[in-house]
């Protein structure tokens, strides 16, 4: 297909403390027992995507996702790492890695994604409008991912209110307007000479950008390259594209790169668009009348990709975000964790032992090796390899990670409880993160907590 | 005032009764468009009354309401009050059997929203609106069903109490080069909710914002997930109201406007939560004439019929109808043209009318009773009633009104408007745009939005009568037989001129359009604010400084005119300084802007003062600093402010190198002197200034000398003697 793809992985970030640490990069936080990135990697590769650059910030990160990958899926897709420094931003990434983008499409893909949206779809979009930029939109949640919430009870105060504003033509095929919700203070201002070249433009706050684009790769540079002051692809690169779409300066010797890199001349391009139109019986896009009435003006199209309403689309950028992932993977969406179900809808590894009395519930994972004690109780919970849990223990709601070790009558809901954590015994954590490694003291009560050593 | 003419008199009493079984679809017709842009033909006749394809407007409107179903009209009439009324007594509308028009007069309403709030005054005691009711100005073109729209109207007020108000719109897609729809009227930004369709921002582009963006409150996209924000929608003018809308009138008593304040204030104001709803029609026509654009649009749509049933052809107001030929050409039976003129396609040609040898006419309107005479040229041109064109005239693109005399070899340029009898004299070329009339023009232009025609009604019949002694005093403006003063365009109106004329734009203008089409876009960088965008970048600094800077500009100029008064008065210090606090603090300035600007002012009085050299200007300097010095010391206490002082020194003098310039090092070390500066506040200024460019550091250098000096002189402070003779 010709499509580059760029997965920004990240680093350390600073928002899933203390669930990330020098040892876990975001990239490699658990969903359902695999690491995050192994979804984007699925998602890609069921989309025959697999000429793939994976970034990560800082060079230790970039050592462990670069040892997780080759010992993965080094034999199904061929995947670089690349280091960055750590907080250059997403267009600062690219900066650095610009060398090695060779294709004339670039797709870029956040590596925190655990979602079903084919992002071919996108790569398909992006080449039939010959874009310089495609965006792909999904529907916001409207309160929380999913309908069987009931989790985590307070921490929903985020309110998912107003995260993007997006601008759209009338056919939905071009991306007119965007803004950040949050950075809007009163006025949502709409540049008026795109507005008029449109006609109808319609204000959506109800989407939000996934994250997945596709970019054209000369103008991806050229922008790259004239603004070294941009940092962020969502909050720089793209709004300055959208912007300048009607007086392109980047699409100006575009033509000339195409030529270069395909063959194509300026000749056939326009032959190619007048055939599309008459073909298609149907108005050229406002760009092409807006160019056409102005001779001497460029443009450049910023195109949409608006993903189907059933599809599941999650970034996994909070530690709120983190548990509705590992909640939703094995409960509703679980096609995405590509794991068989029981009949009971959850899966205990066959490894795994049970304590008399015990029950697991439906939308569980208990992993490998794992031992559970006696009279336990565990619902709407994921829980790692190698864990060991005593008896009359309760996990409602709740993440354990590989290693952990929770000691007899512990009660645990709407927690995180990292890899090789110990608690003692009967402690009681409600809403509370616990560092790996660390251990919470026998008999505490604690809600809304974070434990660390720090 | 308001004296209330029932139209058919006794016969209506039955229907009253009927009204309890139905309610009856009623309208109210504006009979006053409440502007000048018809002027100066408005002064002598009402709008309404204008002829547009030979048939007067209000026609249009009322054989609209008829066929929509409307049941009684209420013409408000308010300008020319009783040529409306005469009008309507001697047509037929008074006698029709299907639709009741009673007319409403009132001399005292100087707007829409006057009428409105005279016809709920009236309410009160004879409740004549019972219920919704069509709101509509006379001078509407329309052809789209009422009934459902009404039903639809109805229905979602049952469902929703505080839908007081449906819109009707119209697509209509406005150039992208003049900004301005086929009407002429300026560029509409509304913005629906997809789904409701209810009106949530109504934009008029010039009035509200000259900038080059659309600004919707946040609060309007977090309350609804989608919103269609359109460009492309033409304001109809045809508004479905709920009784409720009177009563708002009523209560804001502010209200002047339709849509400027009514609609705006609905939306905005979020009057008791009221909410105005839009209809789309697709396929029905609808159009307001608001101005000369719109005139000559509308006609053209009418002879290409896309009115039907209200073409020329068609009796539908008591008109005679005309014969349609070929080519959309209308013809009266008894045009008596010559067999070598030329009538071109899409022409109009009224009853009586003679066409002689040669003629031209094409894409033009000629009325009843006109007399052309040979070899003239006609062309996209509008020409009433009983006007005579002699021999070898040229029309292009003009508007000529009943009665018109036009002598031979006269030229009327695109653009031109003759009011009633005007005579154009022989051979004379009426310059492009001109609007000439019998009567001078009104002097008194106040709040010419408002007021169309108010007051006018009483003169033009004085006017009228004095005519011919006019005509013979002030005849040259149109040839030494002519008759008629040209306007004049007023203040501001330049634009208008071009914009709202029936010739269509010049190819010029349309350059220049992109030219500034052009800057307008380099502008918007700087002008939308970069979302998200690092701070650093080069357009939102200038985005941020914009406007601190135009308020300091002004807050320098009031300073420099409190201190050139002090001076002129010799007012006491302390009270100079009260009044330059009071700037402060309206303007939200700092202390060292207040040092920099009463420097400024000082500096700026000692160079407007007369002077013959730098030394006499010098001396100038130094008194008015060694006068004026507590002044300025009260501002410049800190060394920040003292800095500022010098930077502004040196600014002045970099625009004006030729006067303050040579004098830089003198006047700081006068400063200096006198102590306004101290040492501290000088070195710290040279030092930030020392990592500047070349080019900046001119001044830096010239007092390279005192400032050695003022450092030695801090290190040590017994060596003065020696350097002293090095400073003067």
């Amino acid at each position: 297909m010709d499509f580059q793809v760029v997965i920004l992985a990240g680093g350390f970030s600073s928002n899933l403390v203390p669930l990330v640490s020098k040892e876990v990069p975001k990239a490699l936080l658990p969903v359902a027992n695999r690491p995050v990135l192994s979804y984007v990697l699925d998602l890609l590769e069921s989309n025959n995507l697999k000429d793939l650059i994976v970034v990560v910030e800082g060079e230790d990160a970039a050592l462990k996702v670069g040892g997780w990958i080759s010992s993965a899926c080094v034999d199904r897709l061929h995947v670089e790492v690349a280091a960055v420094a750590e907080n250059v931003g997403t267009a600062g990434a690219l900066r650095a890695i610009a060398h090695h983008l060779t294709a004339n499409d670039i797709l870029i893909v956040s590596g925190d994604i655990v979602s079903d949206i084919p992002p071919g779809a996108v790569a398909a979009t992006h080449r039939r409008h010959d874009a310089a930029v495609t965006v792909m939109l999904c529907a916001q949640p409207v309160s929380g991912p999913s309908e069987s919430g009931g989790s985590g009870g307070k921490d929903k105060t985020k309110k998912p209110a107003c995260e993007d504003i997006v601008g759209l033509d009338s056919w939905k095929q071009f991306l007119l307007y965007i803004a950040k919700g949050t950075e809007i203070k009163k006025d949502t201002r709409v540049n008026k000479s795109i507005l008029c070249a449109a006609g109808k433009m319609e204000l959506r706050s109800d989407l939000m950008d996934s994250h997945i684009y596709a970019f054209k790769r000369s103008v991806l540079q050229e922008v790259l390259d004239q603004k070294p002051a941009f940092r962020s692809l969502k909050q720089d690169v793209l709004p300055y594209l959208v912007r300048t779409q009607l007086r392109s300066d980047v699409s100006s010797d575009q033509n000339n790169v195409e030529e270069n890199g395909n063959g194509k001349n300026n000749m056939q391009n326009n032959e190619v668009v007048l055939s599309q139109v008459l073909s298609n019986a149907s108005l050229p896009s406002f760009h092409q009348v807006y160019e056409s009435g102005l001779d001497s003006r460029k443009t450049h199209k910023c195109c949409v990709y608006i993903a189907d309403e059933s599809k599941y689309f999650v970034r996994l950028n909070s530690i709120q975000a983190f548990m509705d992932v590992n909640r939703d993977v094995i409960g509703d969406a679980n096609h995405l964790s590509g794991y068989s179900f029981s009949a009971h809808h959850n899966i205990v590894h066959p490894s795994a032992e049970l304590g008399s009395k015990t029950t697991v519930g439906p939308h569980c994972m208990l992993g490998e090796g794992s031992q559970v004690g006696d009279k336990c109780s565990v619902k709407r919970s994921v829980i790692g390899r190698h864990c060991r849990i005593g008896s009359n223990v309760k996990i409602v709601n709740s993440v354990v990670m590989d290693h952990a070790t929770i000691g007899d009558g512990c009660s645990i809901q709407g927690s995180v409880i990292c890899s090789n954590a110990q608690l003692q015994e009967r402690v009681t954590l409600r809403d509370c993160q616990v560092e790996a490694g660390y251990i919470v003291c026998a008999g505490g009560e604690h809600k809304g907590e974070t434990f660390a050593r720090k | 005032m308001g004296a209330q003419k029932k139209g058919g008199g006794g016969a209506r009493v039955s229907e009253d009764a009927e009204e309890q079984s139905h309610q009856r679809l009623q309208a109210i017709l504006l009979a006053d468009s409440f502007a000048t842009k018809f002027r100066p033909v408005t002064l002598e006749r009402p709008k309404v009354l204008l002829p547009i394809v030979n048939v007067p407007m209000i026609d249009y409107t009322l054989a609209w309401l008829e066929y929509a179903g409307i049941e009684e009209v209420f013409v408000f009439c308010c300008a020319h009050s009783i040529q409306i009324i005469e009008y309507l007594e001697k047509s037929e509308w008074y006698s029709h059997p299907n639709l009741v028009v009673r007319t409403i007069e009132s001399h005292k309403s100087i707007s829409a929203g006057d009428a409105l709030r005279y016809m709920y005054e009236q309410q009160t005691e004879t409740s004549q609106i019972q219920g919704d009711f069509v709101l509509v100005s006379g001078d509407t073109v329309s052809n789209m069903p009422l009934a459902d729209l009404i039903q639809e109207h109805r229905e979602r007020k049952k469902k929703d109490e505080k839908a007081i108000m449906t819109m009707v719109i119209k697509q209509s897609k406005s150039s992208s080069l003049t900004h301005q729809s086929r009407l002429g009227t300026d560029q509409l930004f509304i913005a629906v909710d997809p789904l409701t369709k209810q009106l949530l921002h109504y934009e008029e582009d010039k009035i509200d914002h000259p900038r080059g963006s659309v600004c919707l409150d946040k609060s309007l996209l977090e309350s609804n997930p989608s919103v269609l924000v359109c460009n492309d929608m033409q304001d109809c003018y045809i508004d479905i109201c709920s009784p409720e809308v009177l009563s708002l009138f009523e209560d804001n008593f502010d209200y002047q406007h339709l849509r400027r304040h009514f609609v705006k204030g609905v939306l905005v104001d979020d009057i008791m939560g009221y909410k105005i709803f839009t209809h789309e029609i697709h396929s029905s026509y609808a159009a307001r004439i608001d101005n000369f654009r719109s005139y000559d649009t509308v006609s053209k749509d009418i002879i290409q019929r896309w009115t039907f049933p209200y073409v020329p052809d068609i009796n539908f107001s008591g008109n005679r109808p005309l014969k349609l030929g070929r080519q959309g050409i209308y013809r009266a039976c008894d045009v008596i043209q010559s067999r070598s003129a030329d009538v071109g396609a899409s022409s109009v040609i009224g009853y009586g009318t003679k066409i002689g040898d040669g003629d031209k006419i094409l894409n033009s309107v000629i009325g009843n009773g006109c007399s052309i005479g040979s070899n003239v040229v006609i062309e996209g041109s509008y020409i009433w009633n009983n006007v005579t064109i002699e021999d070898g005239c040229e029309i292009r693109n003009a508007i000529v009104s009943d009665g018109v005399k036009i002598r031979a070899g006269a030229v009327l340029q695109p653009g031109v408007v003759l009011s009633f009898n005007v005579v154009v004299g022989r051979d004379f070329v009426v310059p492009a745009y001109s609007k000439v009339s019998l009567l001078q023009q009104p002097t008194t232009e106040d709040s010419d939005e408002e007021l169309e025609y108010a007051d006018s009604s009483s003169r033009t019949a004085d006017h009228l009568s004095g005519l011919n002694l006019q005509m013979e005093s002030k005849a040259s403006e149109l040839g030494p037989d002519g008759a008629g003063y040209i306007w004049e365009v007023c203040e501001g109106a330049h634009d208008e001129e071009w914009k709202h004329s029936v010739a269509p734009i010049p190819e010029d203008k349309l350059a220049e359009i992109t030219q500034a089409i052009d800057d307008d876009d380099t502008d918007d960088e700087s002008v939308v604010p970069t979302s998200g965008e690092l701070k650093s970048d080069a357009d939102s600094i200038n985005t941020d400084m914009n406007d601190p800077n135009d308020d300091y500009y002004d807050f320098e100029k009031e300073v420099e005119g409190t201190v050139l008064r002090a001076v002129e008065e010799n007012i006491k210090v302390d009270l100079v300084t009260l009044e330059i606090n009071g700037l402060r603090l309206s303007y939200n300035m700092e202390s060292a802007d207040c040092a920099g600007a009463t420097f400024y002012s000082m500096m700026k009085l000692a160079v407007d003062t007369p002077h013959n050299s730098a030394s006499e200007l010098y001396k100038n300097a130094a008194s008015i600093i060694t006068k004026w010095k507590e002044l300025l010391g009260f501002y410049v206490k800190k060394i920040d402010e003292q800095i500022e002082v010098i930077m502004k020194f040196e600014e002045m003098c970099q625009e004006s190198p030729k006067e303050l310039g040579p004098l830089f090092t003198q006047i700081l070390h006068l400063l200096y002197d006198k102590d306004v500066l101290q040492e501290d506040a000088i070195l710290r200024w040279a030092e930030e200034k020392a990592g500047a460019d070349e080019a900046d550091k001119v001044y830096l250098k010239q007092c390279e000398t005192f400032i050695q000096w003022l450092k030695e002189a801090s290190e040590e402070e017994d060596e003065d003697d020696e350097d002293e003779e090095e400073d003067d």
